[in-house]
């Protein structure tokens, strides 16, 4: 009898295991950049060319860095998120524009809004190389001396910005 | 209107399916034959009203009814109507009626071709497929209803994903589905021959062919899955050990396992109680693959919406019918007892290995498969498996099963003497290993790899030729090609079957080995050269289709300044989800592909391309087809309908192919 019960012991284990997995998110990876300086950067603006933008130009202020791109589906479903948290002004949410085309990228801003103070252009996606960027949307918040805090893979939500990412942000102030 | 009949033709079928897996099985129980006749008449029930849900959906594809959810959210008025009707299977809920409906089509099959068997034996296999389909009906009716409105309605539809806008992937699914839901014909077998109690080599005979058709479609399933990724991902690659396409290959492996070991049941009465466990483990894993698909506990490319609501309700299925049949094994097992005995050398004992060499490559994709959910769930760390994992114990695992391939068929049942195969098998032995060791290098390079490869394939192929010189040998005809066409049927399904590996294993090997890739930028006039093809990229030119817009590629390919043919690649973005996709051109051939795929525009008209050249590519799908094509084979054997017409008439009758084959 104990022999024929193997089969039903492994998948109840197995079964188990499923359970667990049902209320984890795979998509949720850890960054290896969490704890490291934000990776520098010289790219052109995406309003106005001839200017730059460097993540030292940030250094003292806690700042979240937006990848995004207007062929990304997600990045429709968390704009209103980043337009709401763009009017409360609580902290500045800076842009990246990722392997995309400027009329296209302006075209987008013109027409759902436009949260950021400004955009950076990383138009081959080398930018998004160095930061590891594994699909748009993405979200890094920085601290004043600009180290890496969090990373958000996928579109932000309502919930997340409250109970995460502004206590976070919060609390870098403080230090 | 239409969309909720459809709607209500499901709920019918659901009554329906509650009775069938209902009362046939206490009828069976309890002697009744009233109750046990419910069965059939409900299994065709159930496809009707499953088919008009079908259809129904159909039409709302067809005239475009953006006001039902699924239809607004998977297709769009400028898709042309096969997609539209492909749409139907192109998202979760639609699949879902598509399993359910193939299941319908199963129990049908059933229905017409069971007269000869016992009526509690029908009774209960329709009754626990009946009970299956309940399972997929309630999911269905509760978290995923394909027939749920939209309001107000939408006044386009998103479109149906680029990606499985391809003749392949319209095919890909059904002929999966028809692989998976073929199991459920042979798990239920299983399960009524577990509550009846009578597991002998007649049960075994019955489950045979419907076993094998079930594996032949979903070999040519999984053979469509790949060719399509190879052609329509632009990354010319053909198996990814995804999540996704793992879930479809462990039943595969479970599946192979069980012919195998059906058919020691059926000709020597053994492995009875493991055939079982083999049975109801390929439909389970079934059932898992549609687990890991739709739950979303694991990542792919295959993403599909995930909602938690729907993993759990699987979850629970899952639970209920593995657990259930689980339960049932260990408790009515033990008294099956076991078969005939038989020595450490025979045929047995090579299909037992076969079968345990099947089972832990089964275990060992399951294993990779899920390791990253087990980590994560013990909280020790993100991990993902990759193809290396694979790649090194797949090697080690098939080695030996496919060594064994070539002796198995040779050596005799119950009793077999080594020295003896040893003799007969000395000259392929000697022939494979030495070409398998000089033929690289005539090819131009050695590797371990690829002279194991070749090695396993001529093994495969000269053991074959000493078997079927051997049986000729036994029989007396007068010409060879009478002699050969006196063998079985059965006999010769397993040399295509087996012949079928051959081939993929040469494909996999000369690909593996020689493919040639070149990433390069190519200005418009410029020639990149691989594998003695000469590739002028003259440009691209925009091309419209009905719902894209592409820039076309035009390429000159020429081998020795002759010309060989004009490829065209595209690089597609369908307007509706903005996405851009990658038409790889192929020119095919018996020995080579060609390959062109566009990567990136860049400046002044040169764009970013990816040349391959990739020997002998298309036997890997040609082994695929073979293997499928000798199932089907071995299904038309007479042996199988003779068997029926005899057990009808209740007269013995001489069955010539009662021999020794396997397939």
């Amino acid at each position: 009898m104990k022999r024929f019960l193997l089969p039903l012991v492994i998948f109840v284990v197995l079964v188990g295991f499923l359970a667990v997995g049902l209320t984890l998110n795979p998509r949720e990876v850890p960054s290896p950049l969490v704890g490291k300086p934000a990776p520098a950067f010289l790219l052109p603006q995406l309003h106005e060319q001839d200017k730059t933008f460097s993540p030292s130009d940030m250094a003292g202020q806690v700042w979240l860095l937006n990848v995004w791109a207007s062929w990304c589906g997600g990045c429709k479903e968390e704009h209103p998120v980043l337009m709401r948290m763009a009017k409360a002004g609580e902290v500045p949410i800076y842009g990246m524009d990722y392997k995309d085309r400027r009329d296209e990228a302006l075209t987008w801003l013109r027409r759902h809004g436009n949260p950021y103070p400004l955009t950076a252009v990383d138009e081959a996606g080398r930018i998004g190389i160095d930061y590891g960027v594994y699909g748009v949307p993405e979200t890094y918040v920085i601290d004043k001396q600009g180290v890496i805090r969090y990373k958000q893979i996928g579109p932000l939500d309502d919930e997340l910005v409250a109970k995460t990412i502004l206590p976070l942000v919060q609390e870098l102030r403080n230090k | 209107m239409i969309p909720e009949i459809g709607h209500f033709a499901l709920i019918l079928a659901l009554c329906v399916a509650v009775v069938q897996g209902t009362l046939p099985i206490y009828g069976a129980a309890v002697g009744s034959s009233a109750l046990m006749s419910i069965a059939k008449p409900a299994a065709r029930g159930q496809f009707i009203l499953v088919l008009l849900a079908f259809c129904c959906l159909g039409y709302a594809f067809a005239a475009k009814d953006f006001s039902v959810l699924y239809v607004a959210a998977t297709s769009n008025s400028h898709l042309p109507l096969h997609y539209r009707l492909a749409a139907i299977w192109g998202a979760h809920e639609g699949s879902l009626l598509l399993w359910t409906f193939i299941l319908t089509i199963w129990m049908v099959a059933v229905t017409l071709f069971s007269s000869h068997l016992p009526e509690a034996m029908r009774a209960r296999i329709l009754g626990v497929m009946g009970l299956v389909s309940v399972g997929f009906l309630l999911f269905m009716l509760t978290v995923s209803n394909p027939f749920e409105r939209l309001t107000p309605a939408a006044a386009d539809g998103r479109d149906l994903n680029p990606l499985l806008q391809d003749p392949g992937m319209v095919m890909h699914p059904p002929m999966l589905y028809m692989g998976y839901v073929g199991f459920s014909v042979a798990f239920a077998f299983a399960i009524a021959a577990l509550l009846g109690g009578n597991l002998d080599a007649a049960w075994a005979r019955w489950s045979r062919p419907w076993t094998t058709v079930a594996w032949c479609f979903l070999t040519v399933g999984i053979a469509l899955g790949s060719g399509w990724a190879y052609y329509e991902l632009g990354w010319g690659g053909w198996w990814f050990w995804d999540p996704v396409e793992n879930a479809s290959f462990m039943p595969w492996l479970a599946g192979t396992a069980l012919i195998h070991s059906l058919a020691v049941t059926d000709k020597r009465g053994g492995f009875k109680v493991w055939t079982v466990l083999l049975a109801i483990m390929a439909f389970s894993l079934s059932l898992l693959g549609t687990f890991l698909v739709r739950s979303g506990v694991l990542t792919s490319v295959h993403a599909f919406a995930t909602d938690p609501k729907r993993g759990l309700f699987i979850l629970v299925f899952l639970a209920v019918v593995i657990g259930g049949s689980l339960l049932l094994y260990a408790w009515r097992a033990p008294r099956v007892g076991l078969g005939g005995g038989f020595d450490l050398v025979s045929r047995e004992s090579m299909l037992l290995a076969n079968n345990v060499l099947l089972v832990v490559a089964m275990g060992s994709v399951l294993l990779g498969t899920l390791y990253p959910l087990f980590l994560d769930a013990l909280g020790l760390g993100k991990i993902s498996v990759g193809p290396p994992y694979f790649d090194t114990v797949f090697v080690p695992l098939m080695t030996p099963a496919i060594f064994l391939m070539g002796i198995g068929p040779i050596a005799q049942w119950k009793k077999a003497s080594l020295p003896e195969l040893a003799m007969r098998l000395r000259w392929a032995f000697g022939a494979s290993v030495v070409t398998a060791l000089l033929l690289p290098f005539v090819l131009g390079k050695w590797t371990p790899l690829l002279s194991l490869g070749l090695l396993l394939s001529l093994w495969i192929a000269t053991t074959t030729m000493v078997n079927i010189r051997e049986r000729v040998s036994h029989l007396v005809g007068n010409s060879l090609m009478s002699c050969l066409a006196a063998l079985p049927r059965a006999y010769w399904g397993m040399v295509l079957a087996h012949c079928g590996i051959a081939i993929f294993i040469v494909g996999v090997t000369m690909v593996k080995g020689f493919e040639v890739e070149k990433d390069l930028r190519m200005n418009v006039g410029e020639t990149a050269t691989i594998g003695g093809y000469t590739f002028r990229f003259d440009g691209t030119q925009e091309v419209k289709g009905p719902n894209y817009l592409a820039a076309r590629g035009i390429f000159n390919v020429t081998r020795n300044g002759q010309d060989v043919t004009m490829m065209y690649p595209e690089k597609r973005r369908y307007y509706v989800q903005n996405q851009t996709m990658t038409e790889a051109a192929i020119d095919s051939g018996l020995l080579r592909d060609l390959y062109v795929s566009l990567g990136e525009p860049l400046e002044d008209g040169a764009w970013s391309v990816r040349l391959y050249h990739k020997p002998f590519i298309n036997w890997i799908w040609g082994g695929c087809l073979t293997m499928a094509l000798g199932g089907l084979m071995a299904v038309s054997d007479r042996r199988y309908r003779l068997a029926r017409r005899r057990e009808r008439q209740e007269e013995p009758e001489a069955i010539r192919s009662e021999d020794t084959s396997v397939a």
